[in-house]
């Protein structure tokens, strides 16, 4: 075994009160052995990844063992940590846009844990950094070296976290979230070289996810974690396909990626809500003093939402989902084109007739905490759009936003309570209730469950088709997860550099695409190797 | 009925942490600056209750150094030091208040305007607010003190405009980052209009931070204040202020340390304990300058 | 780059005429004959009579109107001629730059000990792990802040120049007649450094990048020295200007408690007598340097930070953008992987 586990409690001490995080935790891990810790925010994952690389806060208290090449690391003093650090324990961190110090050349920070840990020079040490980055799969390692992080995309910045980690000829790679923050098509790349590197190279492999589908496509063993402790282990054909524990049955039934939801089926449509015809948006980049300084963030497209449909709309960031959202909405006009909410030119509305769309259409955002005042109580934050459009009568209102309330599922306990003491789930109900407030025909979700774990996702995702049914709304749904739309949507647009490159009903998209993007985004989904499994134990 | 009521959102819910009196127990320095201000307001408001003495009267004994009968010992005049400071509190406390509320108001008025209406109009107050950042503080409130004249108001005024520049800039700074966030744009969405955005959502979400800098400036404010009437443009003797005491004591620093060194010791305590407490306000609101 | 270093010219020199033309109007207009007359009231002068008054006012012109007089006085201003002081008679901005090098000296010194003592002291505070060390290292500086200048000044003076006779009480000679106030001047420098500093490092140790930096082995000082610093230190280079700003209003104090020449005795004895030239000169110039030191500063980012461009305006806001463009520096737009 390179790493073992052995009954592990991490405490978090904050003020009197002591939190546990984990709880009698033990697992191992063979020689270029891929292990995944799955399990949702707070279940414990990251607290044991960071015991393992010796970064817990110095408010932790760790008991058990965590044997490592000999030594428990957890009796290690910070100096012998360090030796161990690279040439033992390689890490690749969450998000790759913020790992890399944004000030040092590329090269610098891939031949680091070369310089630290062997006597090579400078010149031997870029020598290995450019083997490395070509192993990993940068293209053109030679002139990356002189370039700074923010000359690279996301992708490539992963690239070159992992080829640093390699750097050092560690024996386990922790990985926290490697993935999280990169565009599905480039994930499931990223996640394919580092499974190879790793079965190559006898390299074990610590990976921390939320994702199960992620888990299962490429572990050797998953371990499920629940509030500190693991309620499940075996293989993924085990666990996914036979999985013992309640929980992991919920997080499967959750996972969009793994289980296919039954979905409403979408009445009859009566005519076109809006219509988006030829629309083109394009930005002055801000740095840009030259006249080509143009971004197109939305590119000539032409759609139209049908009346009580639920249209979803998939693509990668920056790929002008959200734009186009905003120019539906009157947020933002198109530079040429013109969109029609109802008939009328959103574009040439005045001051009452603008108001008067924002009755009548609203706007679900991603971040729940972001789009609710934070000194603003709930009943006050749903009780806005009443008063602001004078809906109903002055007194008959605070009836009116308790019946809200009730419709996206809050109890009255919540009434008084500010955004920071809710739940992200409760947030984003609340910022629902709101939206439905003004009785509105279209609701325009914007990403409206990225931000969540995935067993709230389904709850909110059952919400709003629930609400679409019983005030007869119609929606447009934006979301980079092809999964969460498939589960929603009636009919779906993919987005692709501002393009609308393909438009069809749900089934025939996911199932006959036409476009070799979409085939690009289908076959990047995670989940496909137990797919299967998972929906017919699901049957059963 | 609605589906959803079967389903409950089963995440936990973050508990706030409310301050509590054993919180603040916790920090003993905080504890003592509080006492400190406590001990100020009482000798600005109430001087007869610290001193029996006359700040002005002569008690014979001359540059008699600090005793039970004279706490900070008596000055070149035989008038009781401690007596002097007690009631010279009144004075600067009632400059630095002049100070900080001529920058709060006009500063807070300017930013919340340029941040809050945008375009020509944020430009044209944003360079006047260079023009004050461009010039030290001392010496906006000596050209005041030049033009205006000398006297103690009249350096509050001075400090007062030397400040106006980072109340205007910390509020037109929050002012565009609440203006920027989604909650303010999710009121497009609520049919309520500009002002009602701007007295509701903007101006209690700007307020914190910029109230946060008002306490900071007390402590600032009282160090311009004592500086000047340091330099001698503050009310003319025999008026005991703060900062003229201390420049009353300069010409017997060897034949006596107190007149100079205890008045100074007082404005020190003073302002030290004024920014303890900013900087417990400003950790509590979690701002950042 | 050439557009941007013109743009910020203008700016510049906007400022400094901004400056020029409300101190003018402050110090000639708004107080008019009244000011005139408190002249004769200064601490130490003796009262101007009559005549004086009249001359005084023939020689500033204040019997034409305002903006007759504002013109003239900055077509003068253009050409370096600020007028006569009124106490000596002679040009007011020779009277000033002759007291600039000494004033220079101070506060020149100041601004180095202060920054090596305020940066040396962030970074201890935040390599130490050990807890009371670091919260002592963290409050000290708030207690710098806190302190009057002018009392530290004479605590000083009585022990190190009164009691032991260490080092000269007043004047200008050598270089032991600068150690005392430059120390003193340098506390609210080094202070202010290490509260900014420390509170940048703190942030930029959470950073991502340093938990990176640390996984492959680097030690806590080669993190904090070889990652952090240059990531944490844009917020003191921001503040210089405003350093040196405080530095000239602190000289003004320092040479008063030390009796020493400089800009800030002889813009103290300027206010003390209204001579107007004089403090016209003052103001005009310590926004001089404000805007020197910030156009310096400005070519100093991209040496730090290779995503800051100079191509923009940091006050400016981009056409397009919904949010204000922060003063720090944005990553480029990304390339597709």
């Amino acid at each position: 075994m390179v790493l073992t586990i052995d009954d592990l409690r991490v405490d978090y001490r904050a003020g009197r009160d002591a939190v546990r995080a984990v709880d009698g935790v033990s697992l191992s891990i063979a020689p270029g052995e891929i292990l995944a810790l799955v399990g949702e925010s707070g279940s414990g994952k990251s607290t044991i990844a960071h015991a393992v690389m010796g970064s817990l806060p110095r408010t932790a208290s760790v008991t058990g063992a965590i044997t490592f090449a000999g030594h428990d690391l957890t009796t290690l003093s910070e100096r012998q940590f360090a030796k161990l650090r690279g040439p033992g324990l390689g890490f690749i961190p969450q998000d790759p846009m913020v790992s890399l110090n944004p000030l040092h050349r590329v090269g610098r920070q891939v031949a680091e844990p070369i310089r630290l840990h062997t006597p090579a020079s400078r010149a031997q040490a870029e020598e290995r950094a450019v083997e490395l980055l070509e192993r990993v799969g940068l293209p053109h390692p030679r002139e990356r070296l002189r370039q700074f992080p923010h000359e690279l995309s996301g992708g490539m910045r992963q690239r070159v976290l992992i080829a640093g980690a390699l750097a050092a000829e560690p024996t386990l790679l922790v990985a926290d979230e490697p993935t999280t923050a990169l565009d599905v098509t480039v994930q499931k790349k990223i996640l394919d070289d580092l499974a190879n590197l790793a079965r190559d190279r006898g390299i074990a492999v610590l990976i921390i996810t939320h994702d199960l589908a992620v888990a299962g496509d490429r572990a050797d063993h998953l371990a499920v974690l629940s509030q500190g402790r693991v309620v499940e282990y075996g293989t993924p054909a085990e666990v996914l396909g036979r999985p013992a524990h309640t929980y992991t049955r919920t997080l499967l039934a959750a996972a969009p990626g793994l289980t296919v939801r039954p979905r409403p089926q979408a009445e009859p449509a009566a005519g076109d809500l809006v219509r988006v015809e030829g629309v083109t948006r394009r930005f002055r980049l801000p740095d840009r003093v030259a006249d080509d300084g143009w971004f197109t963030a939305v590119d000539g497209v032409t759609l139209s939402i049908r009346r009580g449909e639920t249209l979803g709309l998939v693509g990668e960031s920056g790929s002008g989902k959200s734009t186009l959202a905003r120019l539906v909405l009157g947020l933002d006009s198109p530079s040429v084109g013109r969109v029609a909410f109802d008939g009328e030119n959103v574009a040439t509305m005045g001051r009452t007739r603008k108001r008067a769309l924002h009755a009548r259409a609203q706007l679900v955002y991603q971040n729940p905490y972001a789009s609710l005042n934070p000194r603003l109580t709930v009943r006050q934050i749903v009780r806005e759009p009443l008063d602001g459009f004078g809906i109903g009568a002055r007194d008959g209102r605070p009836a009116r936003v308790r019946e809200l309330l009730d419709q996206v599922g809050l109890s009255a306990s919540v009434d008084g309570r500010r955004p920071a003491e809710l739940s992200g789930g409760q947030r984003q109900r609340v910022a629902i209730a709101r939206a439905i407030a003004a009785g509105p025909d279209l609701l325009v979700c914007d990403e409206p469950v990225s931000a969540l774990d995935v067993s709230i996702q389904a709850q909110i995702l059952d919400l709003l088709t629930g609400l679409r049914r019983d005030l007869g709304l119609t929606l447009l749904f934006i979301s980079h997860d092809l999964a969460v739309v498939r589960s929603i949507a009636d009919r779906v647009g993919v987005m692709a550099a501002g393009r609308l490159v393909e438009l069809d009903d749900v089934e025939t998209v996911f199932t006959r695409p036409r476009h070799d993007y979409t085939r690009l985004l289908l076959d990047a989904i995670p989940g496909q190797r137990f797919g299967d499994l998972v929906n017919q134990a699901g049957t059963r | 009925m609605s589906v959803i009521d079967s389903v409950r959102a089963v995440e936990f819910a973050p508990r706030l942490k409310r301050p509590s009196v054993r919180r603040v127990l916790r920090r003993p320095g905080l504890v003592l600056a509080w006492i400190v201000v406590a001990f100020v307001g009482v000798a600005a408001a109430f001087p007869g209750l610290l001193t029996s003495h006359d700040p002005l009267g002569k008690t014979g004994a001359r540059l008699a150094p600090p005793s039970g009968e004279h706490l900070f010992g008596t000055d070149n005049l035989g008038r009781d030091l401690f007596a002097r400071v007690v009631y010279g509190t009144a004075e600067s406390v009632q400059a630095v208040l002049i100070a900080v509320v001529v920058g709060l108001v006009v500063g807070s008025l300017i930013g919340l305007v340029a941040g809050f209406v945008g375009r020509w109009v944020d430009d044209v107050l944003m360079r006047i607010i260079d023009v004050l950042l461009a010039v030290p503080t001392l010496l906006i409130s000596l050209a005041f003190i030049a033009a205006l004249g000398f006297g103690t108001v009249n350096i509050a005024i001075a400090v007062g405009i030397g400040n106006i520049a980072s109340f205007a800039r910390v509020m037109r700074s929050e002012v565009l980052r609440i203006k920027g966030t989604a909650f303010v744009e999710a009121t497009t969405f609520a049919g309520i209009g500009r002002l009602r955005v701007l007295s509701r959502h903007v101006l209690p979400n700007a307020a914190g931070p910029v109230l946060v800098l008002a306490t900071l400036e007390l402590g600032l404010a009282l160090l311009s204040v004592s500086a000047l009437s340091f330099l001698g443009f503050g009310t003319p003797p025999p008026a005991p202020e703060w900062g003229s005491l201390v420049a009353a004591g300069r010409d017997y620093l060897l034949a006596a340390w107190w007149m100079a060194t205890l008045p100074g010791l007082v404005i020190a305590a003073t302002v030290l304990a004024a920014n303890r407490i900013a900087r417990s306000a400003n950790r509590d609101h979690a701002v950042n300058f | 780059m050439l557009r941007y270093a013109t743009r910020r010219l203008l700016h510049a020199l906007l400022v400094l005429w901004a400056t020029f033309t409300a101190t003018f109007f402050l110090l000639y207009v708004l107080p008019g004959d009244a000011a005139l007359s408190k002249a004769g009231v200064g601490s130490d002068g003796a009262a101007l009579n009559a005549a004086d008054l009249d001359r005084v006012r023939a020689e500033l012109g204040l019997d034409q109107p305002a903006l007759i007089q504002y013109l003239k006085a900055l077509g003068n201003a253009l050409r370096g001629d600020f007028g006569t002081s009124i106490q000596t008679g002679s040009p007011a901005t020779r009277m000033y730059a002759e007291a600039v090098p000494e004033t220079l000296k101070l506060a020149g010194s100041a601004l180095l000990v202060g920054l090596a003592v305020g940066i040396a002291w962030a970074l201890l505070a935040t390599y130490t792990r050990r807890n009371l060390l670091r919260q002592a290292l963290l409050a000290l500086p708030a207690a710098g802040v806190s302190l009057p200048t002018f009392w530290i000044g004479l605590i000083l003076l009585q022990f190190f120049s009164f009691r032991w006779q260490l080092l000269p009480a007043i004047g200008n000679e050598g270089v032991q007649s600068l150690i005392l106030p430059a120390l003193v001047l340098a506390i609210p420098t080094a202070s202010m450094s290490a509260q900014i500093l420390s509170r940048s490092l703190e942030l930029t140790m959470r950073a991502p990048y340093i938990e990176t930096a640390r996984a492959r082995g680097a030690s806590r000082g080669r993190v904090l020295l070889g990652h952090a610093t240059r990531n944490s230190i844009i917020p003191v280079v921001t503040a210089l200007g405003m350093t040196a700003g405080h530095l000239i209003g602190g000289s003004v104090v320092m040479e008063s408690v030390f009796s020493r020449a400089g800009v800030g005795a002889i813009t103290v004895r300027a206010v003390n007598f209204q001579d107007t030239p004089v403090v016209l000169v003052a103001v005009v110039f310590a926004a001089l340097v404000f805007v020197t030191v910030n156009l310096l500063v400005d070519l100093l980012y991209p040496l730090i930070d290779p995503r800051i461009r100079l191509r923009r305006a940091p006050l400016e806001r981009p056409v397009g953008a919904r949010r204000p463009a922060a003063q720090r520096p944005v990553a480029a737009p990304e390339a597709t992987a």
